[in-house]
């Protein structure tokens, strides 16, 4: 018996391939630019956002029918919020200095367009079991491209990854530094963050050419 | 039988392959193509994408060569300061030659052969012609950046520049930045410690730092942003007898090239002239304000905006800037109206930029990359500007 129906797994893997909230929808761009500048930020991003979202949407998704239409914007923005702060709060908690290296961007969470954009595209009009399943779907899409922009640019730019120097130590030029290979500077401006981005959106949209818009 | 009928011949056996755009390539470089289009009415003209491309090209090769030269005389002058007395004397020797074409020829090999290959297939991948574009941004690319820059951030930044900044948009003709200068501002920001201080302008400067008979060369806009000394002559600067990036050092080369460039009319005379214009408007606000007093000797803009609004013209890549680069007739405003303002900010932001940010001695590259970007938006204000006054002149005629 499958885990998932169909419905279901398409509703986890869509997201990560052709419905990406990034590459396909340009939604939450902001932050995949402000923070991938090293994995360890892009991965802690990826999975504060993925908790939010699928805790989220399933929260919105339990109060859809209470909720008055009118006034469902702020009870999104006060869902969000509550769930921002109690990630915050943990990363205090157990990663404090990962915390402060993140600093502001836990915050912003609440402004990731992506998440308003679920609760109100699908947490709205679906059960709290598919709200979790696109939630997890989306912010995994999401983190997905976080984590290829942050793998190129932490080993482009520092030649490290997750701090660990893979390509050997510029100062003391051991391994590939020792042949005279430098860290790319520009990798870890915001600028190239923008550019790598826009190279995976070139290549999906090679590889399935449905997405090129018009 | 002869090469071009080969050629000619196994043209059609080409024809309709996948590599056919890369087999025509090649042949109408080497030679006219023979066919010719049947149908349809035609304007006869001889400027065509190629020879465009071919007189600006005949426009870089003295300042290619006096780079060279000047590669090989700045890298023995460090030696020996006496050699600088006579610069006339000791610049167009064998020695300079041969130490200069041996550093500058890789640079020039690697700009051709990876900007080339990589328009190639993406020629053959996207079924159009290779266009002759790469054939210029191939020579500018080596006259802009510094001696000894690594060949393998060449090869990324020109991977980058031509892909990034031009094939990404559909190729030669589609792009909005400048390829060439695309190319430098990545090296630029990706590898500053190559792109500027004292020990890259002189061959051989980076290699022997920190050992006793080290040299170290800066260019006088390196110098006057330290508020040091510039111990160059007037004519120096005029001729290029200084150190700075491979083609940009000699003006007087480079206003021969203008002129050629405006004589032949593949470059625009407009955009050089606005150009001139607003770096001596620029240059002559820095200098009236030096004169009111608001800067004193001791500020760290003193010796920029001190210096005497022309020579601004002399220093740095301006020169090369304004005739080779701002001219390009893709990145470039269209309209007549349109071309006016675009070079006069080109002069009046290089200057800006240069005299402010001491971090970016060489505003020039930026300028235009930033009027580059703003070209389209300038062309269509010029143009709606024109339409609204040919309507206004069309109501009080009908009133």
């Amino acid at each position: 018996m499958a885990l998932l129906s169909r419905k279901e797994r398409n509703l986890v893997l869509d997201p990560l391939t052709d419905d990406n909230p990034i590459t396909v929808q340009v939604l939450g761009i902001c932050s995949a630019l402000a923070i991938t500048a090293e994995l360890k930020a892009s991965v802690v991003m990826a999975v504060s956002v993925i908790a939010v979202l699928a805790v989220g949407n399933v929260v919105i998704s339990l109060l859809r029918n209470v909720i008055p239409n009118k006034i469902r914007i702020i009870v999104q923005l006060v869902v969000i919020a509550a769930l921002v702060i109690l990630v915050d709060l943990i990363l205090k908690a157990f990663a404090f200095e990962l915390s402060k290296q993140l600093s502001v961007f836990i915050g912003l969470i609440i402004t990731n367009c992506i998440i308003m954009g679920r609760f109100e595209a699908f947490a709205l009009g679906n059960n709290p079991w598919h709200s979790f399943l696109d939630g997890i779907g989306n912010a995994g899409g999401y983190g997905l491209i976080l984590i290829i922009v942050g793998f190129f640019r932490e080993l482009l730019g520092f030649g490290t990854l997750f701090g660990y120097k893979v390509l050997g130590d510029p100062i003391e030029k051991t391994g590939l530094y020792a042949l005279g290979y430098e860290n790319n500077g520009f990798m870890v401006l915001s600028p190239m963050a923008l550019i790598v981005i826009g190279i995976i959106i070139w290549v999906q949209r090679i590889k399935n050419k449905e997405l090129i818009e018009d | 039988m002869g090469l071009k009928q080969n050629l000619h011949k196994l043209k059609e056996k080409y024809a309709g392959t996948k590599m056919a755009p890369a087999f025509n390539a090649i042949h109408t470089f080497l030679y006219m193509p023979n066919e010719t289009t049947r149908s349809g009415s035609h304007i006869r003209a001889a400027d065509d994408l190629k020879r465009v491309m071919n007189t600006v090209i005949m426009a870089l090769v003295p300042v290619l060569i006096f780079g060279i030269f000047n590669t090989g005389y700045q890298h023995y002058a460090a030696f020996d300061e006496s050699m600088r007395l006579a610069p006339l004397q000791n610049f167009f020797t064998w020695d300079n030659f041969m130490l200069g074409l041996w550093t500058v020829l890789p640079l020039v090999l690697v700009s051709y052969g990876v900007g080339l290959a990589i328009e190639f297939v993406f020629a053959v991948i996207n079924k159009h012609e290779v266009e002759e574009g790469y054939l210029v941004t191939g020579m500018l690319v080596p006259l802009i950046v510094p001696v000894d820059i690594p060949l393998w951030m060449l090869a990324i930044a020109v991977a980058f520049g031509v892909i990034i900044g031009k094939e990404v948009f559909g190729g030669t003709g589609m792009n909005f930045l400048n390829p060439a200068l695309t190319i430098r501002a990545f090296l630029f920001f990706a590898y500053p410690t190559w792109m500027s201080g004292d020990k890259v302008w002189v061959h051989g400067a980076q290699e022997m730092a920190g050992q006793p008979d080290a040299i170290s060369g800066e260019t006088i806009l390196g110098s006057l942003a330290q508020n040091q000394e510039v111990v160059y002559s007037l004519s120096d600067m005029f001729f290029g007898f200084i150190p700075g990036s491979i083609g940009e050092t000699s003006t007087f080369l480079i206003l021969l090239g203008g002129l050629f460039l405006i004589f032949t009319k593949v470059g625009s005379w407009r955009i050089m002239l606005s150009s001139v214009l607003g770096v001596l408007a620029m240059g002559l606000i820095f200098n009236s304000v030096v004169n009111a007093g608001w800067i004193t000797p001791g500020s760290n803009f003193y010796s920029l905006m001190s210096t005497p609004f022309w020579q601004h013209l002399l220093l740095g890549g301006m020169a090369f800037g304004i005739v080779y680069m701002a001219t390009d007739p893709v990145t470039a405003a269209q309209t007549n109206k349109g071309k006016w303002i675009y070079g006069f900010f080109i002069g009046f932001i290089s200057i800006m930029i240069r005299v402010f940010n001491p971090a970016y001695p060489e505003g020039v590259m930026l300028a235009i990359l930033f009027m580059n970007v703003f070209a389209p938006t300038i062309d269509h204000y010029v143009v709606k500007g024109n339409i609204n006054k040919r309507l206004k002149r069309l109501k009080v005629k009908t009133a």
